[in-house]
């Protein structure tokens, strides 16, 4: 990966709290896998920001590579990869991931 | 692209050899499957490594030949 992406990905990690990385937009998310990590997001209230990797294929390939995860959508909560969307669902099922959001000091 | 349910069962074996594996083809086109996998590899480790391991035994099919592997996974239990 060009240096000057793994910046482009880094930079825009740090600058948001909450940041999804999925395939489309939170109102038009186009992918399924993508739609269920913004169903779980918009259930638990939380406010974030998302990028659409469909549109810029330099950070769709990038951030597998800079994540070690081979998918997307990829959520990152302060600068933390915290996982793809069956972790998402798994943590928002078992009430860990409301849990993990209230540790980051993320309101839900 | 697409792959049988017995050849990922196959890597997973090659990676995690006691492992149990339970394969479910979700949608039968090859490319989407769900996988429950319980290895002693797997104590100690958090989700993410845990998802990360089985990926890197998919030795990059993971977002090629395999579009979709939702991972259940666990150490056995005590």
């Amino acid at each position: 990966m060009e240096q000057s992406t793994k910046d482009k990905i880094q930079d825009i990690i740090n600058e948001n709290d909450v940041l999804l990385f999925m395939k489309g937009t939170p109102v038009m998310p186009q992918c399924g896998f993508s739609a269920a990590v913004v169903g779980v997001l918009s259930h638990m209230g939380i406010e974030y920001n998302s990028v659409n990797v469909l549109e810029d294929p330099e950070i769709r390939e990038g951030i597998k590579e800079f994540s070690d995860w081979p998918t997307i959508p990829q959520l990152y909560v302060k600068k933390e990869f915290v996982g793809g969307c069956d972790i998402i669902r798994e943590m928002h099922e078992s009430g860990e991931l409301t849990q993990y959001f209230n540790d980051a000091g993320i309101s839900t | 692209m697409a792959m049988t349910a017995s050849e990922i069962e196959d890597l997973i074996i090659k990676a995690f050899p006691n492992a149990k594996v339970i394969i479910d083809d979700l949608r039968g086109d090859g490319d989407h499957y769900a996988a429950q996998i319980i290895a002693e590899e797997f104590r100690g480790k958090t989700r993410v490594q845990q998802h990360q391991m089985v990926y890197n035994a998919m030795g990059g099919r993971m977002g090629n030949e395999l579009h979709a592997l939702a991972l259940n996974t666990s150490a056995p239990e005590k």
